[in-house]
């Protein structure tokens, strides 16, 4: 049946070790192996983003990506986003702030799209940030305030860095 | 005794937002139970086709599948259709879905099989190896066509494709015509794609078999419903079954029935004594979850010389699919939500339900109505048209007055009761937002658009939407020996926010703060009976429900404080979790205390008219539903080489009475009417001529993008129903309702220097360069008229 492999992989900056299928999606083992639901998985065919996360920094779709392809690598999930004494982020607050959500299930893939996006774009445009949205679908809020989230954090981070 | 409204009509952040953004939310596949099993099904590749035999063997042969199994394997209630959720005595033929398919399989995606095996990948594996002998039959594919005689029966046992055939009518349209200056015709093809929540559908059902405990998670909106079906399906004691939804990732309208995959999986986890969990593929949710997709109207519209509508005559024709999950509710909205905000006192409406090879239609966000609205909004601007007279203006003259109100329709609504409108003021409603589009300043823009050969056109679209349905929902309120407050209810949310619109309304009542509050939502356990999130109904009928529990609980409160503190209850006040005597805030009880009291001592009696417990519960159950308003005004760009459309404004101005909280209701707004840019632009469900689904991704099936949907302008307009206390109407789908009605007219006045003109949806790209090189656009002389 399946093959096996033994990988290493650090999610959110712990170390884990696991013996996987090699056939296993990230997502999976992310949210199976490693108990880390916060990655969702809405199409698996790589349009939604909802299960975007951040593989050495650069966003993926965790449902296009093997679990073996972490291998050696270092994954940032949703749940990493916040600092370690669970203080939200500046995007994660601008989120709650703004109404970013609703069922908030394509949020995690939202944040880390995002997340990356504002790193590189510490002063977007709306338009820039609808373009990198449209990555990721969100059925609930109508993207307006997903924009007007992602403009509030970039301001805030630029006052605040 | 009154209350100060501290939040109740505040712009307050959700108290469910924190665990969401953290990644902490718990959706049905976030659960994961110990030796739990995963189950894959087996569908039917074809519309239509009997089955000849079924072959298990290879997939039993997998290493890790623990059962693969077929109709012949479920227990005996469970080899019965699907019951019948919403009769109706037009259905002629009541026909609902086996589980696993019995003999016939009538719609790609008809389940025949399941597969349980200790992962989804070996059960998909082995999913693929049940080797199905079908014998494959003529598919009934279009509606049109599967009424016509001899035309493939959706069914081989019956003789025609007809659900439901029904005639209503009030007045006396016949004579309205007669006596008609102008009568306008038009047939419009309408197309609504699905609901596409960004979770799939998902059910997790876990079995204790000392206790006969069955407890069953699955992403849904009417738990209570997905109780009673699994009651009779699996012949269990009501009192061990629990149904759950825990979070839901969007529902949309097609979460909220019963389906087959529910059943089977609850069977399952009975039968191997072990938890079972499926969770739907996307391409499953193409293939077997409802849709709404295409209906055909037949409108006439009479006018006398003024445009003063005199009569309506439709004939609707809308595809049901292979079965009838939720009875004809759907088309019976759409038909009875034509007439909308204006004066129309003759109609008669013919509408036909015809069965297909196709997946079932049930409501999406909007449910039918969007398709009544196009109807009238569409016939309206031709009639503009024709009479040389503008399209707001041909509105203004034939709104229902606020004079009028309440306003008696003359249909009947779904709910069995007349339509009366109970309360609204539509003409300021079209006013406000005309003036928030600048609608008077539009034929200046669109004049200096076209110098620069830029096509912009403006369109409106106007809704009455009913909403609010009863029966009832119900919510318990209890104040805890910890002095928290918690708030249980069966109302099921998934992404509305209830649980920060009831905190606020029980907050006000008891004065304690939101962090007080817990709230426990869509659990059969919460409460005993409930209906589900579905028809903008939750925050009239459990919203007040919380309403009227929290006043109880603040009597109970007052009145054993009283008791204890030796005051009258008038001098006492509810401030921080505590009772005070007013202007001595130190002499006071905490609710922990009272509520601790109101627990009893055993043998203790209580004081007179002091009764046990600091908890209520309520079902509130509205008299008939409360009808909401709105008027949206599109204004778009079409570019005439590529057939894009660019949403340049989109104003609504709209009315759903008391808001309780503005954010929450501005997001279900912009998103409603995402969706509704979806049906107006994109989404088209596509099956092929032996009814072959054709789009079953997201590449093929295209949803709104964040470059496709504008910030939407909005104004809100508070006049409260008065057939509730909070004085609320349902807010959660007349985003979407007139969206394509007014994006369609917008384009189609964009392109009016063509003479183009639409009557279907969705309005693609390709369509529009079709209808322009068909208008002779492209001509090296084209013809170029006047905008209109």
């Amino acid at each position: 049946m399946a093959d096996k492999r033994k990988i290493a992989v650090t999610v959110n900056g712990e170390r884990y070790e696991r013996e996987i299928d090699t056939r296993m999606t990230l997502a999976d083992f992310l949210r199976h192996e490693l108990v880390l639901t916060g990655t969702h998985v809405g199409c698996e065919h790589g349009v939604c983003g909802a299960c975007t996360i951040l593989l050495n920094g650069r966003t993926a779709r965790a449902c296009l990506t093997l679990a073996a392809q972490a291998d050696g690598r270092s994954v940032t999930t949703v749940e990493g986003l916040a600092a370690p004494g669970g203080e939200l982020s500046p995007l994660q607050q601008a989120f709650w702030e703004k109404h970013g959500l609703q069922c908030g299930f394509c949020t995690p893939g939202m944040l880390m799209t995002l997340t990356e996006y504002l790193n590189e774009n510490p002063a977007p445009t709306e338009a820039g940030i609808r373009e990198v949205l449209t990555g990721n679908l969100c059925r609930c809020t109508g993207y307006q305030a997903i924009v007007d989230a992602a403009l509030m954090a970039a301001e805030r981070m630029r006052i605040g860095a | 005794m009154a209350t100060t409204s501290t939040y109740v009509g505040a712009r307050i952040k959700r108290t469910e937002d924190p665990d969401l953004l953290r990644g902490r939310g718990r959706f049905v596949d976030d659960i994961h139970l110990r030796e739990m099993l995963e189950a894959a099904f087996v569908r039917s590749p074809h519309a239509h086709a009997r089955i000849k035999s079924i072959d298990v063997s290879a997939a039993l042969a997998v290493p890790g599948v623990h059962a693969v199994l077929t109709w012949k394997d479920l227990p005996p209630a469970a080899q019965k259709r699907l019951p019948l959720l919403v009769p109706n005595p037009a259905i002629r033929d009541p026909r609902t879905q086996y589980c696993l398919a019995k003999d016939e399989v009538c719609f790609v995606g008809d389940t025949v099989a399941i597969v349980v095996a200790e992962s989804r990948y070996i059960a998909e594996d082995a999913a693929g190896m049940v080797e199905v002998d079908y014998e494959p039959m003529p598919a009934a594919a279009e509606l049109t066509a599967a009424l016509a005689p001899g035309a493939p029966t959706a069914h081989s046992d019956q003789r025609d494709n007809l659900v439901a055939h029904v005639q209503m009518a009030y007045g006396e349209p016949d004579e309205a015509f007669k006596r008609a200056k102008i009568i306008v015709r038009e047939t419009y093809v309408q197309h609504r794609g699905c609901g596409h929540a960004m979770e799939t559908r998902g059910v997790l059902a876990d079995i204790d078999p000392d206790m006969g405990q069955l407890t069953v998670w699955c992403s849904g909106q009417s738990p209570f419903l997905e109780k009673k079906c699994l009651v009779d399906i699996l012949e269990w004691d009501p009192e061990r079954l629990r149904v759950i939804h825990p979070d839901v990732g969007g529902g949309f309208g097609p979460k909220g029935i019963f389906y087959v995959e529910e059943a089977v999986v609850a069977a399952m986890a009975v039968k191997f004594n072990r938890p079972v969990k499926w969770i739907e593929d996307r391409r499953e949710h193409f293939l077997a979850t409802t849709q709404e997709r295409d209906q055909i109207w037949n409108t006439e519209l009479a006018l006398d010389a003024n445009a003063k509508i005199l009569g309506m005559r439709i004939a609707m024709t809308h595809d049901n699919g292979a079965y009838l999950p939720w009875g004809i509710i759907l088309p019976w909205i759409a038909v009875t939500t034509t007439p909308g905000p204006y004066v129309v006192r003759n109609i008669s409406i013919d509408l036909k339900v015809v069965f297909t090879n196709k997946v079932p239609t049930t409501p999406v966000r909007g449910a039918g109505r969007p398709q009544g609205v196009f109807a009238m909004e569409r016939i309206l601007d031709k009639a503009a048209g024709e009479m040389g007279i503008g399209p707001d203006e041909i509105r203004r003259r034939n709104l229902v007055q606020p004079a009028q109100m309440p306003y008696e329709v003359g249909f009947i609504y779904r709910d069995g009761k007349p339509v009366i409108y109970d309360s609204g003021d539509y003409p300021t409603c079209q006013a406000k937002a005309l003036e928030l589009a600048d609608y008077a300043g539009f034929a200046a823009r669109q004049a200096s658009a076209l110098r620069e050969g830029r096509y912009i056109g403006i369109g409106i679209g106007s809704y009455v939407e009913g909403t609010g349905l009863g029966p009832f929902e119900g919510a318990t309120v209890r104040v805890q020996q910890t002095g928290r407050v918690t708030i249980l209810t069966g109302a099921a949310p998934h992404g509305q926010g209830h649980k920060t619109t009831f905190a606020q309304i029980c907050a006000d009542q008891l004065g304690v703060d939101l962090d007080q509050i817990d709230v426990v939502t869509a659990d059969t356990n919460a409460v005993s009976m409930g209906i589900g999130t579905f028809a903008s109904r939750i925050t009239v009928n459990a919203g007040n429900s919380v309403h009227v529990a929290a006043q109880a609980v603040r009597q109970k409160l007052l009145k054993l404080a009283g008791c204890l503190m030796e005051t009258h209850e008038a001098d006492l006040e509810l401030v921080g979790g505590r009772v005070s005597l007013k202007g001595v805030p130190e002499r006071h009880k905490t609710f922990a205390e009272l509520a601790r009291t109101a627990q009893g001592m055993p043998g203790f009696s209580f004081p007179e008219g002091v009764s046990c417990g600091l908890e209520h519960t309520e079902y509130f159950s509205p008299v008939r539903s409360t009808y909401c308003n709105g008027t949206h005004v599109a204004e778009v760009e079409v570019d005439i080489r590529t057939g894009y459309v660019r949403i340049l404004n989109y104003s609504v101005a709209h009315d759903s009475g008391r808001l309780i909280n503005p954010l929450i209701v501005d997001g279900q707004i912009q998103g409603g009417v995402a969706h509704g840019i979806g049906n107006a632009l994109f989404e088209w469900m596509g099956f092929d001529d032996n009814a072959q689904p054709v789009t079953t991704n997201f590449g093929e099936y295209l949803l709104p993008m964040a470059t496709d949907v504008p910030k939407v302008k909005m104004v809100h307009i508070e006049t409260p129903s008065p057939l509730n206390p909070l004085g609320v109407k349902g807010a959660g789908e007349g985003g979407t309702i007139p969206a394509a009605a007014a994006i369609t007219a917008a384009i189609e006045n964009a392109l009016s220097p063509f003479g183009v003109k639409l009557t279907q949806t969705p309005v693609f790209p390709q369509r529009i360069v079709e209808l322009l090189e068909a208008s002779g656009a492209y001509a090296e002389q084209g013809p170029r008229r006047d905008p209109v």
